[in-house]
């Protein structure tokens, strides 16, 4: 028999009882959607989990430090006597490593004190550099506003509880001008700008020339309001509550607290990093990059491992899930085998008519596997619509709750192409395998018999 | 075994037994017998003789215990279960007491049923169920259940299904019993016309001896699963 004699066979077989097979289909979509909705939430709470974990710019990120640094609990430095010379993290380093293949952005980190003027009123705040890849990163999902308009802009994001202090209503301060007071670090070198200092350096001391603090203001437009600071690179939570350009923060050359050791350490004149945060495009080129930055002399550290057990305990999260969702599923497949065993008994005679017209084993086995998968398929179908609805339901049963506790909203339920795949598949293949006893045994019943029975 | 080239259907030394518990019922019982082919024979007995046994042993519905049964030169008994649902199909057509319609079906789709199962392409399909509705005369009924069908129409709507693959042998069991003597003897004159328009052999079981006296070429008689004797029936 012909596949689509086949099909159009087991649709009209299916019509037919349509109360008893809809009930039975109903069974395996109710089936299929338990597994879809906790799968769901398994890889939705899974691809937030991620998206919060890349949005701190933590797993795509090597971070970098001078070898004598020790910053990061190391004993990198150099052997006594090595003679080796601790090579200098500073603009040359830097371009060296935006070089450096995968490497997306090589930023310092910036932070430093400022006075905000508003309105007439001062405002002792952090001022932080947001680096330009936190525009697509998801970092300031879902903030008032928007981000920068340019790497360099005169633009400040603020924190929402900064902008409390400002104004009654934040949302007001979008579009508004505020002043940023900051100190500016300017190098002294040969012919410093204050001549009449006695204190020059000692050329022959190997001490830095030193800098000079100078007061300066700029001018900022307010362009948006982030709900919580975003934990950007390695300096985590907490950077800063003014958030600006990175570019803009470089070009400011704001005194930070670090400059005072820097002073101490000499040598050269130009400006060294402490530490620099380098992104690579993904987590899995993090690994490459870290190796190539050793190799130029420099210490590293990335949170590679730390990634790799969050998704082993998301892994055997989603397992779990997987076997009870199946439950469910399997529950629904003793429905297929007992309508088709049903099915069995009432078509018994129509079984025999089908041999004695020239049917073989093998078609009447094809014919109630047929009817098998197409419950199984249907429901797979239904079922997933069902999974996803539930998923759906629960994400705003979630943000209902959420939004009362003053959270941003969140989305904790996915379902993703090939779980639509995998679900309506996995439904068929439960249903043939529950299709197989009521089908092997309409397959074996002796024609004579069958057309004997009333 | 040249001679037996000429028979549509050789049976030779054919039993059917069955166990039930210790006692063995011989239903059918070292029965041969040789059907010619274009002939319209009657199997003839009482009720339990084994007359609609033999008929299902012909069909290959079922298998004899021992002997062999030749239909256009190939045994049945040897044939795989595949084989005997391909000669199902291709070399026999069947007609029940019963009708066997199914009845959720229309007339047309009854009767296209044996094309399905035999794969037959669907262009050709839609005039080959013309043709034997139109020599059952039930054109007018393509649409309808069988439910919507009196006796007759019923089974001659059986009959355009049993011819529709257009079989070699035609088995028909007791397909006047159901059926008034008027509607009988119109379905017997069908099966006549058939034998002789197309000139497919017919072995058909009943237990009216004077139709089938008035209808068959040759008469079986059985008696508890033997062939006990054969009278000669209308002329060809």
């Amino acid at each position: 028999m012909k596949v689509r004699d086949l099909t159009e066979l087991a649709a009209r077989n299916l019509r037919e009882a349509l109360l008893r097979n809809s009930l039975t289909t109903i069974g395996i979509a109710v089936g299929v959607a338990s597994l879809v909705s906790l799968c769901s939430l398994g890889v939705g709470l899974q691809q937030f989990a991620d998206k919060r974990l890349a949005s701190s710019g933590l797993f795509n990120a090597v971070f970098v430090a001078p070898r004598m640094n020790g910053r990061f609990g190391r004993d990198e430095r150099q052997a006594p006597g090595s003679g080796d010379r601790q090579r200098a993290l500073d603009e040359t380093a830097r371009s060296e490593i935006l070089k450096l293949p995968h490497v997306v952005e090589a930023y310092p980190e910036i932070r430093f004190t400022t006075e905000i003027l508003y309105a007439g009123n001062p405002y002792m705040s952090m001022v932080a550099g947001i680096p330009e890849s936190d525009r697509t990163d998801g970092a300031f999902d879902g903030m008032q506003g928007a981000f920068f308009s340019d790497p360099r802009a005169n633009e400040a994001i603020l924190q929402i509880e900064f902008a409390k202090q400002l104004a009654a209503q934040p949302q007001s301060l979008i579009g508004k001008n505020i002043n940023l007071r900051y100190a500016e670090r300017e190098v002294l070198i040969d012919g410093s700008p204050n001549p009449t200092r006695s204190a020059k350096s000692d050329p022959n001391s190997g001490l830095s020339p030193g800098f000079s603090v100078i007061p300066r203001q700029t001018q900022l437009r307010v362009v948006g309001i982030v709900e919580t600071e975003p934990a950007v690179g390695f300096g985590g939570i907490g950077r800063g509550r003014v958030l600006i350009p990175e570019a803009l923060a470089e070009k400011l050359s704001a005194a930070q607290s670090n400059d005072l050791r820097e002073i101490l350490r000499g040598g050269s004149t130009s400006r060294t990093f402490p530490s620099l945060t380098v992104l690579v495009k993904t987590a899995s080129d993090v690994a490459e990059a870290e190796n190539a930055i050793k190799n130029m002399g420099f210490s590293t550290f990335s949170l590679l491992d730390a990634t790799k057990n969050i998704r082993l305990a998301f892994t055997v999260f989603d397992l779990f899930l997987l076997i009870f969702g199946s439950l469910a599923l399997v529950v629904a497949s003793l429905g297929i085998i007992n309508t088709l065993v049903m099915a069995i008994l009432e078509r018994r005679r129509e079984i025999g008519v089908l041999k004695a017209l020239g049917a073989s084993d093998r078609d009447v086995r094809k014919l109630f596997f047929a009817e098998a998968g197409a419950m199984g398929c249907v429901g797979g179908i239904i079922g997933v619509v069902l999974g996803w609805l539930i998923g759906q339901a629960l994400t705003f049963g979630t943000n209902v709750y959420l939004h009362r506790q003053d959270l941003p909203s969140i989305q904790i339920s996915a379902v993703p192409w090939w779980m639509i795949t995998m679900a309506i598949l996995f439904s068929i293949v439960v249903s043939l395998a529950a299709g197989l006893y009521p089908a092997t045994r309409a397959a074996r019943l002796n024609p004579v018999e069958a057309l004997r029975y009333e | 075994m040249s001679t037996k080239n000429h028979f549509a259907i050789c049976a030779e030394h054919v039993s059917r037994h069955y166990e039930m518990g210790e006692s063995v019922v011989r239903a059918v019982d070292d029965v041969s017998l040789s059907v010619g082919g274009g002939e319209f024979v009657a199997l003839l007995g009482s009720s339990g003789s084994g007359k609609s046994t033999l008929l299902n042993l012909l069909a290959g519905l079922d298998r004899p215990t021992s002997g062999a049964i030749l239909a256009h030169d190939r045994n049945l008994a040897e044939m795989t279960s595949d084989e005997l649902a391909e000669h199902r199909s291709h070399t026999v057509g069947m007609v029940f007491q019963a009708f066997n319609l199914l009845p959720r079906m229309t007339l047309e789709e009854n009767v296209e049923l044996p094309l399905r199962l035999a794969g037959a392409d669907r262009r050709e399909r839609a005039g080959r169920v013309r043709e034997a509705i139109e020599r059952v005369r039930l054109t007018a009924r393509l649409t309808h259940r069988p439910t919507e069908m009196s006796g007759g129409e019923q089974q001659r709507a059986a009959l355009a299904r049993a011819l529709v693959n257009r079989p070699r042998i035609l088995l028909a069991d007791e397909p006047t019993g159901n059926l008034d003597s008027v509607t009988g003897d119109e379905i017997m004159r069908l099966l006549r016309e058939i034998n002789e328009s197309v000139g497919v052999t017919i072995v058909m079981v009943t237990h009216e001896r004077a139709r089938a006296a008035e209808f068959a070429h040759r008469m079986l008689q059985m008696k508890d699963g033997r062939l006990v004797g054969e009278d000669a029936g209308a002329s060809p």
